[in-house]
């Protein structure tokens, strides 16, 4: 029910994020989602790509401190509303979200939203409850294509 | 005119001096190796006997005391009296996190205190000062030594302790301070903070003793200037008694050491040799009126020169240089000793490589301490809370062990310079020496 997610610490300076675009580059990893939470002297990047595994090796071979997050994977439709839907049933729920970014893919009228959550077997099973689409990652990956 | 607080012992004859050593370090010598097993184990080890040691000519041939030394028999195996006779207890940071504490009897704060009556009177201080204390109180030497001096030569103290210097420059001001006694970087800092008020005019400081850092000739005339003061060094260290073993008169060409009580030597740091007057090297003091906490041949650990050229002030006592850095790699940061060793004891407690750096800059005449650490896969998180609260508490745990706040760095791994395949540990960018 959980979707891979690649976090990598990087510092805060200058070419930082450059360099790591490059070496996805080199390896020819596609990136899908991206989000950069920053601290003061480091940033935190969260990124969801086609192929999970290779990129982990591709980055621990570059020297890059990274870990796999199993984080939540929603589509909603692409329109004004439908994110409140979303966070109301985790609220009403006691799920407590940690933080939250969204990508959109050429599929029209749809958006999807990545999830990181305290408990993300509950949080997946009252999302599904009602009604709202959950992507596995064999799904996301078919979204690449 | 130059003023002294004690004229018989501070222009002695040389002679005079000289025979108050030789009686005092036989003494002393007598007393350490018949009370304390430790130094009685040290000279039985160099085959020395309290019989050997007849005067100051002798004293090379005494082993010598390190901070490890001090380590080891924490904390009352150095103590030459009994625990009974102690009044005070004063501390410093020690190598492994381990504290070196100092033991003083009553007469051992008498002294102590007019050694900085010495320092207080040599930078012009008389009963009708107020003298304005802003070292550190509680453990650190520097509070309750000034603050001891100034009660000997009978000015009016003020206690302030160490930070909030709103309230520092409203008592400077009010109360007419006229003597400031601080680190020079807290001095210096003061004084912008003085000018950025538009107070400059308010104030009433003559001079100033600072100590326990090092500061540099330019930083010395830049003080001096911005409060319009003459700004005097003074040294001292826990382990000796703390501030005033030796202090500036109105040359300010080096430090007189208070020689009735303290024998100071250079040794080449490398071989332990004496070195003869002038050369550059390790300082090495003992203490020859000390009751509680006598040290024979203490290793400074700071390089210095000493010169016995006549001075101006008519004092006799023998003159240190400035320290002129370290034969160990400890740093002075905001006044207080920091060792390499004690950062990596809390990195390796709280589970972090040792894979770190200590960068030492100053800013606005402030010490600013960094430790960079590099990330590892344990370390880390997606969750940028998490691996923000394991770098506060990393800085708490910090804290903790060296007494003072530094700003921890996490970086990227591998990317500490290593030179030689061996990281440097340590960059001062302060160019105090």
């Amino acid at each position: 029910m959980t979707v891979k997610q690649i976090s990598v610490f990087l510092e805060n300076k200058p070419g930082q994020l450059a360099e790591f675009t490059k070496l996805l580059e080199k390896n020819e990893i596609d990136m899908r989602a991206m989000s950069l939470a920053d601290a003061e002297d480091f940033g935190i990047l969260r990124i969801i790509v086609d192929d999970s595994y290779k990129t982990v090796c591709v980055l621990k071979d570059a020297g890059y401190v990274c870990s796999i997050t199993p984080v939540l994977a929603v589509e909603i439709p692409d329109k004004p509303g439908s994110l409140v839907k979303v966070l109301d049933i985790l609220g009403e729920n006691g799920i407590n979200l940690e933080y939250t970014y969204a990508f959109i893919t050429r599929k029209k009228d749809v958006a999807y939203m990545i999830l990181r959550v305290t408990d993300n077997e509950k949080a997946g099973d009252v999302l599904s409850k009602n009604g709202i689409r959950i992507y596995c990652q064999h799904e996301i990956s078919e979204l690449f294509d | 005119m130059e003023n002294y607080y004690q004229p018989e012992m501070e222009c002695a004859s040389r002679e005079q001096i000289r025979a108050w050593q030789d009686e005092r370090l036989v003494n002393t010598v007598h007393r350490v190796y018949k009370n304390v097993p430790y130094y009685r184990n040290l000279m039985e080890k160099k085959g020395v006997t309290p019989d050997d040691i007849k005067s100051v000519d002798d004293l090379h041939k005494l082993p010598f005391l390190t901070k490890d030394d001090l380590r080891d028999a924490y904390p009352y195996g150095l103590l030459a009296t009994p625990l009974h006779d102690c009044v005070r207890i004063q501390s410093t940071s020690g190598t492994t996190g381990r504290r070196v504490v100092a033991f003083y009897t009553q007469h051992d704060i008498d002294l102590w205190d007019e050694c900085c009556a010495r320092a207080i009177v040599a930078a012009g201080g008389i009963k009708d000062d107020v003298v304005h204390v802003c070292y550190g109180y509680g453990l650190f030497t520097g509070g309750p030594g000034l603050n001891g001096g100034s009660h000997k030569v009978g000015s009016l103290t003020l206690p302030m302790s160490s930070g909030n210097t709103e309230r520092q420059i409203q008592f400077m001001c009010d109360l007419g301070s006229t003597i400031l006694c601080c680190t020079p970087s807290y001095a210096a800092y003061l004084a912008e903070s003085i000018i950025e008020r538009g107070l400059r005019d308010k104030i009433k400081l003559k001079a100033g003793i600072f100590g326990a850092e090092a500061w540099s000739e330019e930083m010395r005339h830049d003080i001096e200037e911005k409060l319009g003061i003459k700004a005097y060094d003074i040294y001292g260290l826990t382990e000796i008694s703390g501030p005033g073993v030796s202090f500036e008169c109105s040359e300010q060409t080096g430090m007189h050491i208070n020689e009735d009580h303290f024998i100071a030597e250079i040794i080449d740091p490398v071989t332990g040799e004496v070195l003869p007057e002038g050369e550059k090297g390790e300082l090495v003091f003992t203490s020859i009126t000390k009751e509680a906490f006598p040290l024979i041949r203490y290793r400074t650990r700071d390089i210095c020169v000493l010169s016995r050229k006549k001075c101006s002030c008519g004092r006799t006592f023998v003159k240190m240089s400035k320290p002129m850095g370290r034969s160990d790699d400890m740093l002075i940061v905001k006044g207080v000793n920091v060792f390499p060793s004690q950062i990596e004891t809390v990195l390796l407690n709280k589970g972090y490589p040792a894979n770190y750096q200590i960068i030492v800059s100053r800013e606005n005449n402030s010490d600013r301490l960094e430790v960079q650490v590099e990330m590892t896969p344990e370390m880390f998180s997606d969750a940028l809370s998490q691996v923000s609260a394991r770098e506060k508490e990393l800085v708490e745990a910090l804290k903790a062990m060296l007494g003072i706040y530094a700003v921890v760095k996490l970086v990227a791994p591998k990317s500490i310079t290593r030179s030689e395949g061996k990281a440097v540990r340590i960059i001062d960018k302060r160019k105090l020496y």
